[in-house]
């Protein structure tokens, strides 16, 4: 079943001379369970791509159907409500509210949902656990290392019944462990039927994708094939 | 890969067979470098030619025969422990090369060869990053072994990248470039002394 799929999206900025084309004509379905990395240097779209797919910015030309429902359509409440209850975002900067704590950054989206308060704390505290933070839930977004924020932010993004997330730039190069930590949590998320996309320029983080998407000027240029098994490596041929 | 001063370095936390040799040293190394029996007991006979090890069998070379290290064996482990392999002089790379004539080939699309070689290793880096999840921290030699494949993979693939980026930086500047009057630099590379 696909969960996000971009038609033939187009995005202009600017008019006149002064026109850019940051996305041409982009076609991209992600299935429910799958996770996809878009990878392409900088300038070629990746970004745009993303925040497009999460609702937060509009295609000029093109359409964006996330688990199936033509977004255009939709009046700005309902996209709203779609990236509440939808859509997980993690964001580059995180995006944390510095005067709430890590558990309240996690249950926020689940309250304006219209979650009692005390269920969805439970429930924020509950997902910061599955990533090792339960005993960080208490702190505030600056008491925090680089890598906790960042799992908070992911944590928020996948809390509730979120069917699709999207995150952009990883941090991996930085601190190639917390990259991990971060991947893997995004696969879980994937495993249990959430389709994933991450952004990155970063080969180790993208190759933990199911599809690694190539983006050049705008454009899908490339995409691997889904790997085989991960016994062929080890195959009595040996490649090493 | 050294196999003598891996199996110096088995040999160095106590005597052991030939045949739990080639176990511990597969296994040590994620089993990603596997090793014939042969090959474990031509090593010892050589290690043993040169005293670094000495074995408490008749002189045959069979199951029964259990090796130790000598005192030389320690000195020659921690000796090659501390010495740096060699990697002053560049690799004769083939990807560099293919990368380096698609260059230079008025009919030839660069990116298209350069995206080619790109896409095979993301490829490679995805099944290897597979292995490393499934093994999920459990077996450290073999995630230190993977995580060195990968950083030489994605090395490749930034220099893919940077290669990429100056060449059609390159393309661009000659395309606008107008005769300039500064002068030529020299095209002799490296330091005068």
């Amino acid at each position: 079943m696909i969960a996000l799929e971009l038609v033939g999206v187009s995005k202009v900025y600017g008019e006149g001379p002064s026109e850019v084309d940051a996305l041409r004509g982009v076609s991209l379905a992600v299935a429910a369970g799958e996770l996809v990395a878009v990878m392409g240097p900088s300038g070629s779209g990746k970004s745009t791509l993303l925040t497009i797919a999460g609702t937060l910015e509009q295609a000029t030309r093109g359409e964006v159907l996330v688990a199936g429902t033509a977004v255009s359509g939709m009046s700005r409440n309902d996209r709203a409500r779609l990236r509440r209850q939808v859509i997980g975002y993690v964001f580059q900067d995180f995006n944390l509210l510095a005067g709430l704590t890590a558990a309240e950054n996690v249950s926020l989206p689940l309250e304006l949902d219209g979650m009692p308060a005390r269920a969805a704390r439970a429930a924020g505290v509950k997902a910061l656990e599955d990533l090792g933070l339960g005993e960080r839930a208490s702190r505030y977004p600056d008491e925090l290392s680089g890598g906790e924020r960042q799992r908070v932010a992911v944590a928020r993004a996948a809390v509730g019944d979120r069917r699709v997330l999207l995150a952009d730039e990883p941090p991996g190069a930085l601190d190639s462990v917390n990259g991990e930590a971060v991947m893997r949590i995004i696969r879980a998320a994937c495993q249990r039927g959430v389709a994933g996309v991450v952004v990155t320029h970063d080969a180790q983080l993208a190759s933990w994708a199911d599809r690694v998407v190539f983006l050049r000027d705008g454009r899908v240029v490339d995409q691997t094939t889904p790997p085989p098994g991960p016994e062929s490596l080890l195959a009595p041929s040996q490649k090493l | 890969m050294s196999v003598r001063h891996a199996l110096l370095a088995l040999l160095s936390e106590g005597p052991k067979y030939g045949l739990q040799l080639r176990q511990e040293f597969e296994a040590r190394t994620g089993e990603v470098w596997p090793l014939n029996v042969g090959q474990v007991y031509t090593t010892l006979q050589r290690l043993e030619r040169d005293r670094l090890v000495e074995s408490d069998g008749s002189g045959e070379d069979g199951p029964q025969n259990r090796f130790r290290i000598t005192d030389g064996g320690h000195d020659e482990l921690a000796r090659w422990l501390r010495t740096p392999p060699d990697l002053s002089s560049p690799p004769r790379d083939e990807l560099v090369m293919k990368i380096l004539v698609a260059a230079g080939l008025p009919d030839v699309d660069v990116h298209d060869v350069v995206q080619t070689h790109r896409r095979y290793l993301v490829e490679l880096m995805q099944e290897w990053t597979r292995l490393k999840e499934y093994a999920a921290d459990r077996d450290l030699s073999f995630t230190l072994v993977v995580d060195a494949e990968l950083y030489r993979l994605e090395s490749v693939v930034r220099w893919l990248d940077a290669a990429e980026g100056r060449i059609k930086r390159a393309a661009f500047d000659a395309a606008t470039s107008v005769p300039s009057a500064l002068p030529k630099l020299p095209r002799r590379v490296g330091v005068e002394r």
